[in-house]
């Protein structure tokens, strides 16, 4: 069984090749490039790298969200694609529980938490002693309630993630139990972790058709929230209109991605 | 499939519609797939491009899998792969790269990158589509309408007036894929004009086809509203001074309580924009010593630039061309046209291929060495 990981939730580009329980490439970048520019080519450099043709691969597991709306949407279309040209079927690997999954072995709670900006990190509770145990699925949630969250669950806990970098202070000031920050090689997404998840899931029939994928963002676009809010308060009309991009074409994004 | 036959299978994704298509030897589109996100948009008033970027990941695979099932052609039979690479809206451009990307390497295509404008103007070179053997580009010249059958068709070098939501220029095409821009708008595109103007009188979303509609049974001659000319520029446009006169009038017309009759409104406004449009083409084409005109993009469906367009050349002995209406929106069969040329003119780009949200008319992007 060989499975293609692909990874690009957040700042990370991460691409690798599973093959049997070992892991025959992996190529991740954490650099300011656009994932456009850097995904495709590094899994063109790393399956000539291996020698490989396309064609053996059995799946593509993908990094499925959450993340950054437009990253996650690269790695989906990228997934999508493969899929459709070489008629290969699709693992949706939720981006915490791979990040968990990197962690396997260890006997500590794990908590990946993903900036999500607004204060807010995507997050969720993880064991992975000799399996994964997700404790709490993925969510978005304020940061300062996370702390609170982890103290309630009393335990030693390792944080993973770019929301570390981000709310280290506050973990530093908040929280009462032992925790830990992840070591460079385990505290970001790796596509490794992604696949040989993948490998599980697939293993277990949870797989989907290239046509059925798309990433699960766990947040609703900036308008629609308004949109909805406006509806709440009974003002539709002007204010869905004041939210709008106006006339439609060719206009650079307005909305904040994440 | 002859042997000898160019297959592109073209892929648009820049603003609100996800579209595939499937494009012969560049002029038959045998397929062409359009899953509009129109309806859902209209309850915010305009495009929201998280929301567009999101549709358009959820329809692309089953858009693509339906163009090649309608064309009766398998991803091996295509020749290369064209994609819509900018201008437009940055992540719903992503997607259509992404996805156009990963197919043509997946299979072992070239990947071709096409200008959403430059398709626009190539929408003319279409002479047939499934359902119409015998049409897709339309041609008045010198006094008859024809629809002009099988490959025969718009060559180069010719004037084309390029006018939608978000664009109007007015460029001379020298070859395919060679412009020269020679007026361009200061302010607002022409269709944005129409979106404002239908909002404001309550038209709703989008404004181009209902200012038409409701303009059919209106007077043109109701309202003067001003024609603006740019100073040493004669072939700039400018809207937003038109735009403001419509808004005043209205305005107006609220405080004195006087009501105000939609249909000479957007027939009045569109007779404005309509001679704006024509004249600067129809001074373009004579002075440059053009014997060709053709219209592109979403406005160019617009009943009445057609008739008026049709009829300055005929009086200026022009040959007049003009998409179909299918065509004249965002679609992908017009990206399957450009990519088609794009392809001759021996372009080819690598897997880094990146969206560019403000591509210019004409520019040529670093290509695979």
């Amino acid at each position: 069984m060989i499975i293609l990981g692909i990874e690009s939730s957040s700042m990370v580009a991460s691409v690798a090749l599973v093959k049997d329980g070992i892991t025959m490439a992996e190529y991740t970048v954490n650099f300011k490039k656009t994932h456009s520019q850097t995904l495709l080519p590094m899994i063109d450099e790393m399956v000539s790298m291996v020698e490989m043709k396309l064609a053996d691969l059995d799946a593509i597991a993908v990094s499925g969200g959450p993340g950054s709306f437009t990253g996650l949407r690269i790695g989906s279309a990228t997934a999508k694609g493969l899929g459709l040209a070489l008629n290969k079927p699709l693992v949706h690997v939720p981006t915490l529980d791979a990040m968990a999954y990197g962690m396997w072995g260890s006997s500590a709670l794990l908590c990946p938490m993903m900036d999500a900006r607004r204060n807010q990190v995507y997050t969720g509770l993880y064991h992975c002693r000799e399996e994964l145990k997700v404790l709490r699925p993925s969510c978005a949630m304020d940061a300062g309630e996370l702390t609170e969250v982890l103290n309630r669950q009393g335990e030693p806990v390792i944080l993973l993630g770019d929301g570390t970098a981000v709310h280290e202070r506050l973990c530093r000031e908040r929280l009462t139990v032992p925790f830990s920050f992840g070591p460079a090689h385990l505290n970001r997404q790796r596509a490794a972790a992604v696949a040989a998840l993948g490998a599980v899931y697939l293993a277990e029939g949870k797989t989907e058709t290239a046509m059925e994928h798309k990433p699960d963002y766990l947040r609703k676009a900036q308008a629609e929230r308004e949109l909805e809010e406006a509806r709440r308060q009974g003002k539709t009309q002007e204010l869905a209109a004041g939210h709008s991009v106006g006339t439609g074409e060719k206009q650079p994004s307005r909305e904040k991605d994440q | 499939m002859e042997a000898k036959d160019i297959l592109i299978l073209a892929i648009e994704s820049s603003c609100d519609e996800t579209a595939a298509s499937v494009v012969r030897n560049g002029r038959e589109v045998l397929s062409n797939v359009i899953a509009s996100q129109i309806v859902l948009h209209t309850q915010f008033g305009g495009v929201v491009p998280e929301i567009a970027s999101r549709k358009h990941i959820e329809k692309i695979n089953q858009v693509i899998t339906c163009a090649l099932e309608e064309a009766k052609v398998d991803l091996d039979d295509i020749t290369a792969v064209a994609v819509t690479y900018g201008p437009g809206l940055v992540g719903a451009l992503l997607v259509g790269v992404a996805e156009a990307k990963a197919i043509a390497y997946g299979a072992g295509k070239p990947l071709v990158g096409v200008h959403h404008i430059e398709g626009h103007v190539a929408a003319n070179f279409i002479t047939s589509y499934p359902g119409r053997a015998d049409s897709g580009m339309c041609k008045e010249g010198l006094g008859t309408l024809s629809r002009l059958p099988g490959q025969a068709g718009l060559e180069p070098p010719f004037v084309c007036l390029i006018v939608s939501g978000g664009h109007t220029h007015l460029v001379i095409v020298k070859d395919y894929g060679e412009f020269e821009i020679i007026g361009r708008t200061r302010d607002d595109a022409a269709g944005e004009a129409f979106d404002k103007v239908a909002r404001a009188v309550g038209l709703g979303y989008p404004g181009g086809p209902k200012i038409d509609q409701a303009a059919q049974k209106g007077n043109p001659h109701a309202i003067e509203f001003p024609r603006a000319r740019v100073e040493g520029a004669p072939y700039d446009f400018s809207f937003s001074g038109l735009k403001s006169a419509v808004l005043n009038h209205i305005n107006h017309a609220k405080m004195t309580g006087q009501e105000i009759c939609v249909p000479d409104l957007a027939a009045s406004f569109q007779k404005a924009v309509v001679e704006a449009l024509v004249s600067r083409g129809i001074q373009a084409a004579r002075e440059y010593g053009y014997k060709k005109l053709a219209i592109a993009g979403g406005v160019a469906s617009n009943s009445a630039l057609r008739a008026a367009m049709a009829e300055a050349c005929r009086e200026n002995r022009l040959e007049f061309y003009y998409p179909e209406t299918i065509f004249c929106t965002d679609n992908a069969a017009m990206i399957g046209a450009a990519g088609y040329y794009e392809y001759l003119r021996g372009t080819r780009h690598g897997w880094d291929l990146n969206a560019v949200p403000d591509l210019k008319l004409g520019e040529r992007i670093k290509e695979k060495v």
